[in-house]
């Protein structure tokens, strides 16, 4: 019954503007159509000063009303050389839009056809068009000066030392390997993947650098805080993408051709929290690589801790080689009768 | 500039033939030859796409802007793809892929190009038609066959391509990553080859016309801007398309011949593919090779048609016309060097990337003389305006408001924060699309006395150019705000994220306002036909003042434009305002005291 109603108004206000329109075009030829296309051009002319002036208050409004809606601060170091060249870009380029489109209203508004005047006979300045090629030229050379060099310190290589951490993305969901103590990851096949044998991402279990990767999903990526994280970054079906929204930073994942990016978080999820003043606060991973049906809700969270904190975390936590192979696991519960006492030490801290 | 022995030969050859044999109905209107007749075969072809491709915006904005909202409506009309009134994830992705392809290639390739070129270049030229029209006519039909396929896979079970409109495998290689990459992508590959065979068939045609029809006096240096503008399209069309179709060609023997040209290392549904060597990215440098010239195949007969009746309609010459076709000579060679901007995230050599980041922005000196120059042209002009030049106005608005945004996402270190993000869609939204259509809607209303001979009517394009005008700023003006906030493109409901949800209200009010504008340019789609046929009179046979050869020919001109005599020309188009005259054609010698420009 809504969408009726709603169909039958569009339609009515159709017929309503369409007749208005016919009766135009008679009254126009009742009254001299020179003369009422002259009046039609004084309207038009002056809408497109309104237009402009508008328009620009509209920005103004617009900018305050989303203003604190977007950028919050930049959480990694990366994140502050893009906000820097973001807010330079954006404060050469909001000069000339306010220049230019200033001027092209301004001069529609000012020059609107008058009797009074005759159209200047103008086809060409040399010099003019030599100051508008050089000026955008020296300026844009600025911009990409910054560009390139903000580019190389983003996708230079990691510092020594960087934690390596791996992100498998798969339709819907992330998956993560920590490389453990040797801070290697160990190699996979992807013929090798098996769910149901403990092996989701397809590790070579003869690797001896696999014996320590803690392999984690479901639950948040933990990274420690002032550290350089390097993400090795894979899929596995199709294209997808780790979106950093806060950190500033995507990188895609591809199947078949691994990539990285690393960045040093500055900022533990707790003090996000109280500088946001959101205590729901969290960091998120989007993917921002269509990925099929589901892609909306390919959502990974990012859990920003002190050293100490990832330390104490990392301790509960078995290899994947030991998931894998509970025979393998010195741990594991062999006699019967140990068990009791594995147990307790196993859950003692340390 | 002697006539080329060619021409005349075809001229003679046109003169014995014209009035001779008896046209048919099928010979006049369906398998026509006469350029006029194809061009508004483009055009109609254009327009019902563009509703189409329009419609479907309005419904994946109504599932952004009311994800919770449920629309018995839509269950009416698409039965399971929308149950319950609610628009599946499924449905959501064939529409907004569907979205990009017809309005990108149909629409702003066929619809634009198709149309102006085929009208244009003979009459402007001083032709009686293009160098081979059945080649012309055969580009139409092809055009046609490529819509009847895409159409097809429209009502298919398993529903038409949705992996985006740049179809990146492994996603469109794959019947299980998606339901749309089953039968709905080989459909949308072949459309595709059929597409581009058509638009090959055009651009050399295009070329050769241009290049060895010109009448008597028409020296390069004397063409309109719109045919520089459509010269420099059919080059970027020939090169850079069949890059496109050899991708294509890859994909279809990757999907349905077991080759691995994009796959490699691939567990889906449980299962390991035996494809290993392959690389995705090798796909998108096929598709970004032609996908980056294709926005300059879009937007440079706009910039033609623009700087054609803005100088029209400011009664003054164009400013800088060596420079309009310097600087469009300079877009078309970036045009080819620019394409891995849009693969900076893909794990790109960031050295290549930073080489790509530079040429990139170099597009933005070419593109601010002409902006400088469209603007001088209005300066101390005397404007009228009609529909046309409001549109055209308008068009320098968004191009400019959507080419600063450009120079964000092409410098590589902001783009790898808002690459994908809203911030991308509302930068080519504004700049290639609303800017392409307004250029088109600006030549539908100062061409149409050409094609129709009847006006279109004034009051209701002045309502249509300022609603949408409005329209278009207030929906793609605060997605930036959204996409610096990181929210990616191609979600369809924010609601999960922390991130992103807050952005619902502006949401709704975006959703809202497409709506009103759809319902606009459907206004529009009914002015255009109730004029064709109950339109006011031309009367005038050059009712603008204009200075260019289509205005010499008969108000209904017949196969062959001319009758008599092909017209010579004297001098470059745009002698407005020169010695105290208000215009002066280009048929007219130069006069004795005439002062030089």
């Amino acid at each position: 019954m809504q969408s009726f109603f709603i169909i039958a108004i569009l339609v009515l206000g159709f017929l309503i503007t369409f007749q208005i329109a016919k009766a135009s075009e008679y009254v126009a030829i009742l009254r001299g159509e020179e003369k009422a296309r002259k009046q039609t051009n004084k309207i038009n002319g002056f809408m497109l000063l309104v237009f402009l002036i508008v328009g620009l208050i509209g920005v103004y409004y617009c900018n305050e009303m989303l203003r604190g809606k977007i950028l919050g601060t930049p959480a990694s170091d990366h994140g502050v050389l893009i906000d820097r060249l973001i807010y330079i870009t954006l404060a050469i380029t909001f000069v000339v839009f306010l220049l230019t489109q200033i001027a092209l209203f301004w001069f529609c508004y000012k020059y609107q056809e008058s009797d009074n005047r005759q159209a200047y006979y103008y086809p060409h300045n040399n010099k003019l068009e030599v100051i508008w090629t050089v000026i955008p030229a020296i300026t844009l050379s600025i911009l990409v000066g910054f560009g390139i060099f903000y580019w190389f310190k983003i996708t230079g290589a990691p510092p020594k030392g960087a934690t390596i951490v791996e992100i498998t993305g798969s339709q819907f969901k992330w998956e993560f390997r920590y490389a453990g103590k040797d801070k290697v990851l160990g190699k996979k096949y992807y013929k090798n993947i098996d769910g149901a044998a403990n092996n989701p991402l397809g590790q070579l279990w003869d690797d001896p650098y696999n014996k320590d990767d803690v392999y984690s999903t479901g639950e948040p990526l933990r990274l420690v805080v002032n550290k350089p994280v390097e993400l090795v970054i894979n899929a596995k079906d199709v294209i997808h993408n780790v979106g950093l929204p806060h950190f500033r930073l995507k990188m895609d994942a591809v199947p078949g051709t691994p990539t990285t990016l690393w960045f040093t978080p500055k900022y533990t999820t707790k003090e996000m929290k109280e500088k946001t003043g959101n205590p729901n606060f969290v960091y998120e991973i989007a993917c921002d690589q269509m990925c099929g049906k589901g892609h909306t809700g390919m959502r990974g969270e990012i859990e920003v801790i002190t050293q100490s904190e990832y330390d104490m975390w990392m301790l509960s936590r078995k290899s994947q080689y030991l998931v894998a192979n509970p025979d393998k696991d010195p741990a594991a519960p062999k006699p019967a009768t140990d068990s009791l006492k594995i147990a307790a030490a196993t859950t003692q801290p340390k | 500039m002697h006539l080329h022995p060619e021409v005349a030969s075809h001229d003679v050859y046109e003169e014995e033939h014209h009035g001779h044999h008896k046209e048919t109905f099928i010979s006049k209107y369906v398998f026509s030859m006469d350029h006029k007749t194809i061009s508004k075969q483009f055009l109609i072809t254009g327009i019902f796409w563009a509703i189409i491709g329009g419609f479907f915006s309005v419904l994946f904005r109504l599932q952004l802007g009311f994800p919770d909202q449920s629309f018995p409506f839509l269950e009416t009309l698409f039965g399971h793809w929308a149950q319950g009134g609610k628009i599946s994830p499924e449905f959501y992705y064939a529409l907004i892929t569907m979205h990009g392809t017809i309005l990108v290639f149909f629409v702003l390739t066929a619809g634009l190009s198709g149309t102006y070129a085929n009208l244009l270049i003979p009459l402007q030229i001083g032709a009686r038609d293009m160098a081979s029209p059945f080649l012309n006519m055969l580009s139409y039909w092809f055009f046609f066959m490529a819509g009847c396929v895409m159409l097809a896979s429209l009502f298919i079970t398993t529903g038409p391509a949705a992996g985006g409109w740049t179809i990146y495998p492994p996603l469109s290689a794959l019947g299980e990553a998606s339901i749309g990459s089953k039968l709905g992508m080989d459909l949308w590959l072949v459309s595709m080859a059929l597409f581009i065979i058509s638009s090959l068939l055009g651009g050399l045609n295009y070329i050769s016309t241009i290049l060895n029809m010109r009448t008597k006096g028409m020296s390069m240096t004397r063409m309109p801007l719109t045919i520089w503008a459509l010269l420099f399209t059919a080059i970027l069309g020939v090169l850079s398309f069949p890059v496109l179709l050899s991708g294509a060609i890859l994909l279809l023997f990757d999907r349905n011949l077991g080759t691995s040209f994009f796959l490699s290392d691939i567990y889906i549904a449980g299962q390991a593919l035996p494809n290993e060597g392959g690389s995705a990215i090798l796909f998108q440098h096929l598709f970004w090779f032609l996908g980056h010239p294709e926005v300059y195949i879009i937007i440079l007969p706009a910039m033609g048609i623009v700087s054609e009746i803005l100088a029209i309609s400011s009664r003054k010459p164009i400013f800088g016309y060596t420079a309009m076709v310097g600087s469009l000579f300079a877009i078309t060679i970036l045009a080819f060097l620019v394409w891995a901007h849009h693969m900076f995230v893909t794990g790109l050599n960031p050295f290549l990337g930073s080489v790509f980041t530079l040429l990139t922005l170099l597009i933005a000196v070419p593109s601010s003389i002409k902006v400088f120059n469209w603007l001088t042209t209005l300066w101390r002009g005397n404007i009228k305006f009609s529909p046309a030049s409001l549109f055209s106005i308008g068009f320098v608005s968004m191009f400019i408001s959507g080419g600063l945004t450009g120079i964000f996402l092409g410098n590589s270190a902001i783009d790898i924060h808002l690459h994908d993000t809203m911030f991308n869609i509302a930068h080519f939204h504004l700049v290639m699309g609303v800017a392409a259509f307004f250029a088109m809607f600006a030549g539908i209303y100062h061409w149409f006395p050409v094609m129709f001979g009847r006006y279109m009517n004034n009051t209701l394009g002045y309502i249509h150019f300022w609603i949408t005008m409005i329209g278009a700023y207030l929906i793609f003006w605060p997605m930036h705000y959204q996409g610096f906030a990181g929210m990616p493109r191609r979600y369809l409901d924010k609601s999960s994220w922390a991130s992103f949800s807050q952005f619902h209200e502006l949401d709704k009010m975006i959703t809202v306002v497409t709506i009103i504008v759809f319902a606009v340019q459907l206004m529009f789609v009914f002015n255009f036909f109730y004029s064709i046929y109950k339109g006011r009179k031309v009367t005038k046979q050059n009712p603008w003042g204009a200075t260019t050869l289509e205005w010499t020919t008969p108000i209904r001109p017949g196969h062959g434009n001319w009758e008599g005599e092909i017209p010579e020309v004297h001098r470059w188009p745009y002698d407005f305002g020169k010695d105290g005259r208000e215009f002066i054609p280009q048929t007219e010698p130069i006069g004795e005291n005439e002062s030089k420009h």
